[in-house]
């Protein structure tokens, strides 16, 4: 920067004020973005950084720690607890994923022309979204009881005799799925009502005069043009599964309440165990940065195949 | 289109969760250095400046305490405190990171299966000096309670309340079942007699006699210690034995004669509150219950009876106890607190306002009246034979292991005696890394 510091004597007026543009290009876009960086800096990498480190450290439960090389990532990887954890997370991940396909339906439904109390039904799908995870658990606790339960005792009209649904491995998991499902449905109604209203009005009056029926319209105009809005939904959708914690916490417990845990935990609820509840602060560590891992290999593979099918003109 | 992301900002949310994730895991840095503070204790004087903080989780104790506060208050009008209440849920993960950057409120509750890991860990001021200068006496409360609050030879505190066990019986239910109250003196063979005919009499209203479920205090450990047996001791686990044997078998035999709910159903439904709903004939359940009673339906049907025998009578005891931060800015004003707060005036006012059983001895007959009918003075003159809740350095590893595998054994999907081999290896490697 120091070149541009002092104009050549004698120069025009135009080319100085040019020079004094990029003495300004250099500077003022640095202190602009500067605190950004740093909250990057301190916030975000720095604390990966740590982690990565205390990952290789046997952490004393206040602090201090005895370098042990990969011995977390060895006892990690030889324990079943994550590949279960992995593997209901996975669970997880793909059923509350089905959020997307049914509110595109609920969206262009919502879209409908002349539809009465559209606003009413979209506050609706979106309340379970803003509401509390830990009262939405609340609820569906007691809507879960096998004993009590409003799901069984519905079930019981059609003669299925339902199972514990808490407490039963296996459909503990998916019982929470589909709270999740549920409560995101919501904030993906909302998106892709946004995207609906930028798709012009004409295309479909075109296809109706070449009389396409209201299916085919949808095939071929709505989910297409809906791509870009689809992928955005799908990414956060994974993020949001790969992070799954409270709603599962809330429904089905702590491990000293609900055996079943052991058996639905997702991969941050593994974290949270042995970080806060059995004290081993160094695998917590190890196990953050699994998470970091899959996380991000599963979103730079999303964006990979997001290139095949999203229609971005 | 508004909504296309671009790959620098989903890239930014993937760390972005990482961080969110990795930030929970670094607190702060290594320990604050143990001294032997404490031992210097003298009683401050009346003019003494101080703010003080107060961390409980019991937020229907709260008045009480106020109470407790105010009276101290008229002596140290100079010492403010300010009581923080963080639910039990949430307490002991709030306690880790405060006490992991030295930022533990001055005084602050602390109970037998987390006590070791925070004075292992030197987190805690010792009550030496309080003791030395006549201040705490150990000799008023139950031997049992204190010495679950001494580490090494070292005591760093004493309890403030006190919970034994015992069996709540709803006797509205035994005479709808025509089945007698049994008497106090009764057997593990009465219980079980008792509980299936009930569960039998009963079973088209879906009520049950007795109910196992997964809280060691309230249930197995009991039954460990009353055929002889002992969870943890000398640094292993007890679970291997004959004795600590029968006592899990007798919950299996329980379940699976009908007495009792099945584990899945008592994990949906706990033990209390199929109690307080009025279709469980008998629960087994500490002395706090008393709270969720009064004022009920149920209260007028309530009786207590002690535990049934076993190969001899015994109860797990426990309590609270008030703690001293060792990182403390106002150590002899907190540990002037925590004197009053277990001096025989506090602990009747306490006593008096109820939920609780002072620890205090020959403060308690306030408890036993507040349900005059229920003669609640079984949980007090279980004191005699009760043992202190099993604990260890770090006791949530292997509760961990019994709340994973004694399942199968309650169900009787795996014979006991494997699971309690199992476990007991399972918890060995674990009290072996302490």
């Amino acid at each position: 920067m120091s070149s541009v510091t002092s104009p050549p004597r004698g120069a025009a007026p135009a080319t100085t004020a040019r020079k004094r543009g990029l003495r300004r290009d250099g500077f003022w876009p640095w202190l602009f973005v500067a605190p950004l960086v740093g909250g990057v800096a301190v916030f975000f990498l720095w604390p990966i950084v740590q982690t990565a480190w205390f990952s290789l450290t046997e952490f004393g439960v206040f602090g201090g720690t005895t370098f042990t090389g990969l011995d977390n990532y060895q006892a990690l990887f030889q324990n079943g607890d994550l590949y279960k954890s992995i593997g209901n997370t996975l669970i997880y991940t793909v059923i509350t994923l089905f959020n997307v396909p049914i509110a595109v339906v609920v969206a262009s439904l919502l879209n409908t022309p002349g539809l009465r109390g559209a606003a009413v039904y979209r506050v609706l799908y979106f309340l379970p979204y803003v509401a509390m995870p830990t009262a939405v658990a609340m609820v569906w606790r007691i809507i879960f009881n096998g004993d009590f339960g409003v799901l069984n005792y519905v079930l019981g009209w059609f003669g299925i005799d339902g199972p514990y649904w808490i407490s039963t491995p296996g459909a503990a998991i998916v019982a929470v799925s589909i709270v999740g499902l549920w409560s995101l449905i919501g904030f993906s109604v909302i998106v892709l009502g946004a995207g609906l209203k930028q798709i012009p009005p004409d295309l479909y009056e075109a296809a109706e005069l070449d009389g396409a029926s209201r299916l085919r319209q949808f095939r071929s105009i709505t989910v297409p043009l809906l791509t870009p809005s689809i992928a955005f939904l799908s990414i956060v959708s994974v993020i949001q599964g790969f992070q799954m914690f409270d709603l599962l916490y809330a429904v089905l417990g702590t491990t000293n309440m609900n055996p079943t845990v052991f058996d639905s935990m997702s991969i941050v609820y593994l974290f949270y165990q042995a970080g806060f509840v059995t004290n081993e602060k160094g695998m917590a560590a190890a196990i953050a940065m699994v998470v970091l891992v899959l996380v991000a290999l599963a979103t730079v593979v999303q964006f990979r195949l997001q290139k095949k099918w999203v229609h971005l003109d | 289109m508004t909504t296309h992301l671009s790959r620098r900002n989903i890239l930014a949310g993937a760390l972005g969760l990482g961080v969110m994730i990795t930030t929970a895991a670094c607190g702060g840095d290594s320990d604050s250095g143990s001294d032997t503070a404490g031992a210097g204790y003298t009683e401050p004087s009346a003019d003494l400046k101080a703010k003080l903080t107060y961390g409980v989780w019991d937020q229907t104790q709260v008045d009480a305490i106020q109470k407790n506060i105010d009276a101290f208050n008229q002596k140290y009008p100079g010492i403010e405190v300010a009581i923080s209440v963080t639910p039990f849920a949430q307490y002991w993960t709030k306690l880790q990171t405060q006490a992991s950057s030295d930022t533990l409120p001055d005084l602050f509750w602390m109970n037998g299966p987390n006590f070791q890991l925070y004075a292992g860990g030197q987190k805690i001021d010792p009550i030496t000096g309080p003791v030395k200068a006549g201040a705490i006496d150990p000799a008023n409360y139950p031997e049992a309670l204190t010495s679950l609050y001494s580490l090494e030879g070292v005591q760093y505190g004493v309890p403030k309340d006190m919970d034994t066990i015992g069996v709540w019986i709803n006797t509205e239910i035994f005479k709808k079942a025509k089945v007698d109250v049994p008497t106090a003196d009764w057997t593990w063979d009465d219980f079980q007699t008792a509980a299936t005919a009930i569960s039998t009499a009963l079973k088209s209203d879906g009520i049950y006699g007795g109910a196992g479920g997964m809280d060691g205090q309230t249930t197995y450990y009991n039954t460990i210690f009353e055929a002889g047996g002992s969870v943890v001791a000398d640094g292993k686990s007890g679970y291997n034995s004959p004795q600590s044997q029968a006592g899990l078998q007798f919950w299996t035999d329980l379940i699976a004669s009908g007495g009792s709910p099945t584990i899945a159903q008592l994990t949906d439904t706990t033990a209390d509150q199929w109690f307080t709903s009025g279709k469980l004939g008998m629960y087994w359940g500490g002395s706090w219950f008393r709270a969720a009673l009064a004022g009920t339906d149920l209260e007028k049907s309530i009786q207590a009876l002690p535990l049934p025998k076993g190969a001899q009578q015994a109860t797990v005891i426990h309590g609270v106890a008030n703690m001293v931060a060792a990182n403390s800015q106002n150590k002899q004003a907190a540990h002037a607190l925590q004197a009053y707060l277990v001096s025989q005036e506090a602990q009747q006012a306490l006593g008096e306002a109820g939920s609780v059983i002072p620890a205090f001895t020959g403060t308690q007959a306030a408890f036993t009246k507040s349900m005059p009918d229920a003669n609640l003075q079984v949980f007090l003159d279980a004191v005699q034979y009760a043992k202190p809740l099993p604990v260890s350095a770090n006791t949530a590893a292997w509760n961990a292991f019994e709340t994973k595998l004694l399942p199968d054994a309650f169900s009787g999907s795996t014979p006991v005696a494997n699971v309690s081999a199992d476990l007991a290896s399972q918890m060995d490697a674990a009290l072996a890394k302490e």
